[in-house]
């Protein structure tokens, strides 16, 4: 497999504020990468290293088999970047923004206009041409974001949050977009805060703490090493769950944990700890058990500090 | 080559306001020319054997080639790279902070052309052209209005938030406007203010627009080119300087 990124130990000084402390990651050819982490945790940090908005101050950074210590305009030729914020040209239609971004890369307006009908068309956006594009909603801005990052035909995406604030179906819409992409050989990088389009997305991706990496995986591998297969929520205040959980839990074969303010019981057999609820001083109607998923793991992971038992 | 990248999306921007941007700009330099040229002008007998209206009229076309640049490069620099966050953009694509600041300088350049062009037009229009050498101020405000945009970007470069922009014209391009020898002639002035005329770079403008302007050309020009190139060659590292500073991180 070949390795079109390859991080090691980078790290990124702030003023006072430490926001990388020495990360590592490599990103194979054709792969989604993903970079989950509450806000500040230093994805978009890592994301503006990877295209050319900032140094690489400390450890390595290589990029399509070149070191970079400030990615160089022709590694930026095959590098599409939707940022995290959109940097649209207000003053200009939909068309216009294509035609121009695409002439950064040395298209001709007629050219760029050609391919920027085709991407319009690829992220739902035709008839939109001449929309003015301050009067477009967030969700379509993000669309037609994510439609000018494709311009060059990049062989890698880095889409720092591309979903978030978009509704459900233009979510849908840009995920299988993504697919679409992939399936293409092109290689993704996305960060993002919703853990289902990491999951349905991602080859491999790495939970970001405090400009650390806890953890790194394919999202199914992380959910098996980090986590038990099942899980029972239990929606009840502190006060009303027995001060002894842990420890009776533990005697079901259940591993009692308190993430995000709220009680979590993770089992091997969930139907058999769901049988004992009631050992356990746990109401049913106040308890809902499910299979485990990545948001368990990233709970687990980056919730700890915020234990109240 | 994002520099001419960089210009285009400002024509491709500009093409779309230029009407409203430059017709407005008819409008000062007649109000000037009439309130001051007319109006001031009868109490003034003759400034170097011209008339006053004559005196100030070529002066006119330097300072808007001054003040296009100014606005250009501070107010619509600074929305751009802190609101609409174009620079960001540009960086993303394959260029450097070198030459999307480069666009902004060419683009700066341009409109000291045009607007100067549009009051050239007006003072011809008013009959206040006696030379064809005038012809050669178009061209000509490419030099100043390369300088104005270089020190316009310096300081854009080092502002922290939109309202000091107001600063920088007031204190600095206001004086220079005024103490350019456009109204008055420097030589009226005492001799340090003489002095500081020359590092006026919209002195040196205004004296050549009027030498062209009345067809009164004699070699000491070049002096005036030489030392506006001098600040071309001087700052034109500092902008980009200042640029990539705020924008890589
Ligand atoms: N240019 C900068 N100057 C100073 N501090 C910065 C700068 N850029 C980022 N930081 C700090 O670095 C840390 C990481 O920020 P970063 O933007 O990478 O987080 P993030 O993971 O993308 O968060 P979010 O999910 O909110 O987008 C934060 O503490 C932030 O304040
Ligand atoms: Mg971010």
């Amino acid at each position: 497999m070949e390795i079109v990124i390859r991080a090691e130990n980078l790290r990124k000084q702030f003023g006072d504020v430490q926001a990388l402390k020495g990360i590592s990651f490599s990103i194979a050819r054709g792969h989604c990468f993903g970079f989950l982490g509450h806000n500040g945790a230093g994805k978009s940090t890592t994301m503006r290293m990877l295209y050319g908005l900032s140094t690489v101050d400390h450890g390595y950074l290589q990029l399509l088999g070149e070191q970079v210590k400030l990615t160089p305009p022709h590694l930026k030729r095959r590098l599409g970047v939707v940022p995290q914020e959109d940097n649209l040209d207000p003053e200009l239609s939909v068309m216009e923004n294509l035609q121009v971004y695409g002439g950064f890369f040395g298209l001709s307006y007629r050219q760029a206009r050609e391919r920027g009908r085709e991407l319009l068309d690829f992220m739902g956006l035709s008839g939109k041409e001449n929309a003015n594009v301050e009067k477009l909603s967030g969700g379509l801005k993000r669309r037609l974001v994510i439609a000018r990052a494709l311009i060059n035909r990049p062989s890698i995406v880095i889409l720092d949050e591309p979903t978030t604030g978009l509704d459900p179906q233009a979510r849908r819409l840009v995920w299988q977009k993504l697919r679409t992409l992939k399936a293409g050989g092109v290689t993704l990088v996305l960060t993002t805060h919703y853990m289902e389009e990491a999951a349905q997305l991602c080859d491999e991706l790495v939970i970001m703490h405090e400009g650390e990496v806890l953890a790194e995986g394919s999202p199914a591998a992380l959910v098996t090493r980090h986590v038990q297969p099942y899980v029972i929520e239990v929606h009840l205040p502190r006060e009303q769950i027995p001060p002894d959980i842990v420890e009776k839990a533990a005697a079901f074969g259940g591993e009692a944990e308190q993430m995000a303010h709220a009680l979590f019981l993770f089992s091997k057999d969930g139907k058999k700890l769901w049988q004992s609820l009631a050992e356990l001083g746990l109401p049913q109607h106040a308890c809902y058990l499910r299979g485990a998923h990545l948001e368990d793991v990233y709970l687990k992971l980056t919730g700890r500090g915020d234990n109240l038992i | 080559m994002m520099a001419w990248y960089a210009f285009k999306r400002h024509l491709t921007v500009f093409r779309r306001t230029w009407w409203s941007n430059v017709a407005f700009n008819f409008i000062e330099p007649f109000l000037y020319l009439s309130a001051l040229g007319i109006g001031l002008g009868a109490f003034i007998p003759q400034i170097d054997g011209i008339s006053y209206i004559q005196f100030i009229a070529p002066g006119m076309a330097a300072a808007a080639g001054m003040w296009a640049a100014t606005f250009e490069c501070t107010y619509a620099t600074f929305i751009r790279l802190h609101y609409q966050k174009s620079f960001h953009a540009m960086l993303a694509a394959p260029g450097t902070v070198a030459e999307a600041v480069t666009g902004d300088i060419l683009f700066g350049a341009l409109k000291s052309m045009l607007f100067g062009l549009v009051i050239l037009i007006v003072i011809g229009l008013w009959g206040q052209i006696q030379s064809p050498w005038a012809g050669l101020i178009p061209l000509f405000l490419l030099l100043p209005g390369t300088v104005f945009s270089l020190l316009a970007l310096a300081y854009t470069g080092i502002t922290p938030h939109i309202d000091y922009l107001g600063y920088y014209v007031t204190l600095f391009i206001t004086p220079l406007y005024l103490f350019a020898g456009i109204f008055f002639p420097v030589s009226s002035m005492p001799a340090w203010v003489q002095y500081l005329a020359w590092v006026n770079p919209l002195y040196h403008s205004v004296e050549v627009c009027r030498a062209l302007v009345l067809g009164n050309i004699y070699a000491a020009l070049w002096l005036h080119v030489a030392i506006l190139l001098a600040y071309t060659v001087c700052l034109g590292w500092l902008p980009a300087y200042l640029f990539r500073k705020r924008l890589i991180t």
